[in-house]
């Protein structure tokens, strides 16, 4: 998904999103930025990697439906798993 | 209401077990009404979310706390602010659980629970903070 806007910050200065929401560079080292996140606590906020595998993980869970014998046997299998 | 699923076929659905999801799930983030199939039906630990609106679409769900003995769910104050929580005991957590071809390769997401307050029938699949896998693989 391509951006909406680019905006180009030095160390030090900060970005408003809504009312409440700022994000600041706090520091810059070689390739690596560190970002200063102040938000409500109603605003989750995550690496976008944990939530691309979180939806991922998703996606692929409902691309294949298994139906009642499946689900049956992965529980059988559990089971004896667990005797080990 | 009446839905036929690919689970279940014709099923029945009472408006006390429809499960709204203000923000859908990752994903599916249009999807916002649910419902449980399947729990309490059998001994088993797996039953369904199905979609209300995709009927073609549910997710295998378990409680991770049979599937995985120390599991803990650390609920952020703004999980609780989304699901008005009043109760910690009236929300149930269930993990989605994702059953392939080959079943050795059966897995459930302990890193996004899905959390439903049973008092106002509000859920979400909230992202922990701790450390744990997004594939915690059952059978290896």
């Amino acid at each position: 998904m391509l951006p909406v806007l680019v905006l180009t910050r030095k160390k030090g200065q900060s970005l408003m999103i809504g009312q409440n929401i700022e994000i600041s560079i706090v520091d810059i080292q070689g390739d690596q930025v560190r970002i200063g996140i102040n938000a409500p606590r109603e605003v989750s906020i995550h690496r976008k990697e944990v939530f691309d595998e979180i939806r991922k993980e998703n996606l692929a869970a409902t691309s294949h439906v298994p139906d009642k014998q499946a689900l049956q046997t992965a529980f059988t299998e559990l089971k004896e798993m667990k005797e080990k | 209401m009446e839905l036929k699923t690919e689970a279940f076929g014709l099923i029945q659905v009472e408006d006390g077990d429809i499960v709204i999801f203000p923000d859908g799930l990752p994903g599916f983030e249009e999807l916002t009404k649910f419902t449980l199939l399947g729990k309490d039906v059998s001994e088993s630990p797996f039953f369904w979310l199905q979609s209300l609106e995709k009927s073609t679409l549910a997710l295998v769900v378990a409680d991770p706390f049979a599937l995985y003995e120390e599991y803990v769910v650390d609920v952020d104050d703004e999980d609780v602010a989304v699901l008005q929580v009043g109760n910690t005991d009236q929300v149930l957590t269930l993990c989605v659980v994702n059953i392939p071809e080959d079943i050795h390769q059966m897995r459930v997401n302990l890193k996004a629970p899905i959390l439903i307050n049973l008092q106002n029938n509000l859920g979400k699949q909230v992202i922990q903070k701790a450390d744990l896998p997004v594939r915690y693989f059952l059978l290896q």
